[in-house]
């Protein structure tokens, strides 16, 4: 192995997840709201509902679809690219990797078939608990994830034997605390980017004053939804935050961009942090509020990054950045959500163009919040890929070439690029076409032997549309 | 324990290999079909299902890693670009379910990346299938084969019998599912199919006397292995005689059972080693805490459940497709 194969690894494995939760995170939180639509529709019987499920359910099926092929590639790139750790982490790794598929995958796999070609097949209250199973498979999933990248940046319940971590206490592993701030974060995360993107897509109706029922629908349950959730979300962080400073201080220092002790501490709040100078440029910062946000304090002592040996350190200018522009991100979408409510209960939202302007441009916010919030995270683990234990330049597959390395990356990055423009394109167009068009039959009207596609009946909506409209 | 995990990893696999073998062969005949009502409806007779089958394929890595973590880490780092090209086919031909309706001038491109992805994904397993037979090159438990050890004439043999052998029973899987033109050609090409296998599988026995592989000691040593190819026999004569009597729900479970047993050959000559004459199935396994922890929780009760979902979604979807009304 070559210092060069190891970078490449490490870029692909950033690539592929990166590529790989755009679509988890859209589509845990939107077999969540298909659920509550289909149960909605039950209960009240209004045709909105229904409408609106068949159109996002359209939408699901692309990103879904998008969202098993990438995630097949993760399963199998430990392997491939990190056999070391593969083979060191794989007692406690591979079993809840194993415990996701089992309980997640196969469920989401499975009721995924019903949901989109099953209507006419089965009963409604069993098309009902389709929709719900696939929103459980997509939640467990998150779930037992966070478990275990969460075990790889705080390592517990295990001992090291004959060269493996051998588990010796999975209460430890699935009850730590990480997990169970890490995962609720997550999963909230994903919440958000189903209630932006309804909330942005009721409004760029609203905007080409088109569906009005259904974007009015959408914009007030997307926003509402995001107005309770983005308070916890930040509180949630903040404990996310503590977890670090506690477990993980060289990546506390990294995120704060401390460069040496201080007591009490300041915060940073915006600087170019320099790494040769081991300073920052251009700071403001706000004296003790550091000891505030790390230990609850005012005079607490916070570790800075000089006191780590420089080969433990990680970079800092990506967790420095990153974990800011998450923060912003948060914020300015807090700003969004709460005004967009209160207009909305008051019925002013329609007339006011401008916020319906944000709110619709609004919708790559909680896809940067995620993917940074992600960046910190990974990025701030570095030099290790267990956390203390196993360092990334170890973990590696010993004998893999930078050739053959340089080969897969390239050939992931041209088929991702490949697929996404499409994936995307097409996202966009049956957002584009809208509701109009769908066909909503109940069950039994269709033909009984024969599987409904949705995919066949979009086609004709967009393109009816196209025609219409182009 | 071991024995549990070794045994619910082979039927893992087996069904995977049942499974997404169909589907993986139905996308190869798809680049074949000459309309675009038959391409519609051959596509019909796997979309609700493919995800599930293809999940199996996760199923088995999980449990590969999880309870046998040595020789997962080794198997997918040796065989690193055709465990990538066939994750990648498997991406193009995953996609395509979806893209295929939504697009309008550039639909051949993902009839394209449907039929393309389908062969790369089946020849990559078959090419991976042929290299562990053959033997890859180890020093010290290392692997030391480079980029391109699994690369030879055997493992290139293999990836084609596979591509052949999965088209077989993606083309029964048709003449069980569909009617019309459809079906017709698929018992057309049957026959074909189920002579170039037979070639293929006398082929790859010839090879292995010639070459005096490894693994056909194991043959000498325990003739009670004989048992399946007998099996196999017996299934291909029914295959024979319900393709002449155009019986359309026969053929499909005799392929099946061919496949079963050509698996249990293999399974079985592989024993004790987990990849031949390297590492055994003892020396892979992981420690009894990870094992444990598996078998009382997915092992026990999950495990059961999945195959229950098999039966939910099949026995959903069950029936002739029919011929679909164009809608385009
Ligand atoms: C918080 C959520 C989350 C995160 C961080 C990840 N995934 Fe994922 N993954 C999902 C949430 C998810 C999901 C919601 O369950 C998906 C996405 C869409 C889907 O179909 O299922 C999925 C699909 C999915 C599949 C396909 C499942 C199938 O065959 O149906 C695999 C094998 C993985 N993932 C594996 C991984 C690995 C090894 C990851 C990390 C390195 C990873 N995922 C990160
Ligand atoms: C005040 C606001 C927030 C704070 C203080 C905060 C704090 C943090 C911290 C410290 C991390 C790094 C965790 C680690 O290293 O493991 C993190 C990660 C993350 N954040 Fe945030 N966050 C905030 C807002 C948000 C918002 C609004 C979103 C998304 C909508 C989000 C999504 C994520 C994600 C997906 C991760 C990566 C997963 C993880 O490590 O848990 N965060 N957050
Ligand atoms: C889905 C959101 C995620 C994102 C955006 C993400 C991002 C990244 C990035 C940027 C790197 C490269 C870091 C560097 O080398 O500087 C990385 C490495 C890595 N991540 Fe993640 N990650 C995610 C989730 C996960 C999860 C859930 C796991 C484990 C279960 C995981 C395991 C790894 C591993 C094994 C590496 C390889 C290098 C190392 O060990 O440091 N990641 N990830």
């Amino acid at each position: 192995m070559d210092a060069t194969a190891l970078l490449l690894s490490r870029l692909q494995f950033a690539f592929t997840i990166s590529f790989h939760i755009i679509f988890p995170s859209f589509t845990i939180g939107l077999a969540a709201w298909l659920t509550v639509l289909e149960a909605m529709h039950m209960r009240t019987g209004r045709q909105v509902y229904r409408t609106l499920f068949e159109f996002w359910l359209k939408i699901f099926g692309v990103a879904f679809g998008m969202g098993v092929v990438s995630g097949v590639v993760m399963g199998f790139q430990f392997g491939t690219n990190w056999s070391v750790l593969a083979k060191m982490s794989g007692p406690i790794q591979g079993p809840l990797l194993s415990y996701e598929t089992f309980t997640a995958f196969m469920l989401e796999a499975s009721f995924f078939g019903i949901l989109i070609f099953g209507r006419s097949r089965v009963p409604p209250w069993f098309y009902l608990f389709s929709t719900a199973m696939v929103a459980l498979g997509t939640t467990l999933s998150a779930f037992w994830i966070m478990t275990n990248n969460s075990w790889m940046q705080a390592p517990v319940g295990y001992v090291l034997q004959n060269g493996q971590f051998v588990p010796d206490d999975w209460v430890a592993i699935l009850f730590n605390r990480v997990v169970w701030v890490r995962f609720p974060h997550m999963l909230i995360a994903s919440y958000l980017t189903g209630a932006f993107c309804v909330a942005a897509t009721g409004a760029w109706f609203l905007l080409r004053r088109t569906y009005h029922a259904e974007a009015r629908v959408m914009l007030r349950m997307g926003l509402s939804l995001a107005a309770v959730l983005i308070p916890v979300q930040l509180f949630i962080g903040h404990l996310v935050g503590d977890y670090v400073h506690d477990y993980q201080p060289a990546k506390f220092a990294a995120i704060e961009a401390r460069w040496h002790d201080e007591q009490p501490a300041a915060e940073v709040l915006i600087a170019i942090p320099d790494p040769s100078t081991e300073s920052n440029k251009y700071a403001i910062s706000i004296p003790v509020l550091g000891s505030i946000i790390g230990s609850m304090s005012l005079t607490s002592k916070e570790v800075g990054l000089t006191s780590f040996p420089p080969q433990d350190r990680p970079p800092v200018i990506i967790p420095f950045f990153t974990f800011r522009i998450m923060v912003g991100c948060g914020l300015v979408m807090l700003g969004l959500a709460w005004l967009g409510t209160y207009l909305s209960f008051k019925h002013r939202i329609e007339r006011n163009r401008l916020l319906l302007w944000g709110i619709f441009l609004s919708f790559p916010l909680p896809w940067i919040a995620i993917l940074t919030g992600w960046y910190t995270a990974e990025v701030g683990r570095q030099p290790w890929s267990v956390y203390g234990v196993l360092r990334t330049a170890d973990a590696v597959t010993p004998f893999l070439t930078a050739s053959a390395a340089m080969t897969t990356l390239i050939l992931f990055v041209l088929v991702y690029a490949f697929i996404f423009s499409f994936g995307t394109y097409y996202i966009y167009r049956l957002l584009r076409a809208g509701p109009a068009g769908i066909p909503t039959t109940e069950p039994g009207e269709a033909a009984p032997n024969r599987p409904m596609s949705m995919a066949d009946q979009s086609s004709v909506a967009a393109r009816s549309y196209i025609s219409a409209g182009e | 324990m071991v024995m549990f995990w070794v045994a619910l990893l082979a039927i893992s696999i087996l069904i995977y290999l049942l499974l997404d073998g169909f589907d993986l062969g139905v996308g190869m005949l798809f680049g074949l079909a000459k309309n675009e009502k038959d391409r519609n409806e051959m596509l019909h007779t796997v979309a609700p299902v493919w995800d599930g089958n293809e999940t199996w394929l996760v199923v088995a890595g999980v449990i590969l890693w999880g309870a046998f973590p040595a020789a997962y880490s080794i198997l997918l780092s040796a065989f690193y670009i055709p465990v990538i090209v066939m994750l990648l086919g498997l991406i193009l031909r995953g996609v395509a379910f979806e893209f295929r309706n939504k697009a309008l001038a550039s639909r051949w491109v993902w009839d394209l990346s449907f039929s393309g992805g389908s062969l790369a994904a089946s020849f990559m397993q078959g090419v991976m299938v042929g290299g562990l037979v053959e033997g890859l090159q180890f020093t010290n438990g290392e692997y030391s084969g480079g980029a391109l050890g699994w690369l030879s004439g055997f493992s290139v043999l293999c990836g084609i019998g596979l591509c052949l052998g999965y088209t077989l029973l993606g083309a029964c899987w048709l003449v069980r599912k569909s009617e019309g033109s459809v079906r017709a050609t698929a018992r057309r090409q049957i026959p074909v199919l189920a002579i170039a296998v037979l070639v293929f599988l006398v082929v790859v026995f010839a090879h292995a006397l010639i070459e005096n592989l490894p693994i056909l000691q194991r043959w000498t040593e325990r003739p009670y292995l004989f048992v399946f190819p007998a099996i196999g026999a017996a299934a291909a004569l029914v295959l024979a005689t319900s393709i002449l009597r155009h019986d359309d729900y026969w053929p499909f479970h005799m392929v099946a059972t061919i496949f079963v047993t050509a698996f249990g050959t293999l399974a079985l000559s592989f024993w004790p080693y987990m990849i031949p004459s390297v590492i055994t199935i003892e020396e892979a396994a992981a420690p009894h805490s990870s094992l444990a922890f598996m078998f009382w929780g997915e092992g026990l009760f999950v495990f059961p459940l999945m195959l229950l979902y098999i039966v939910i979604g099949y026995r959903v979807f069950r029936g002739k497709v029919g011929p679909m009304t164009d809608h385009y």
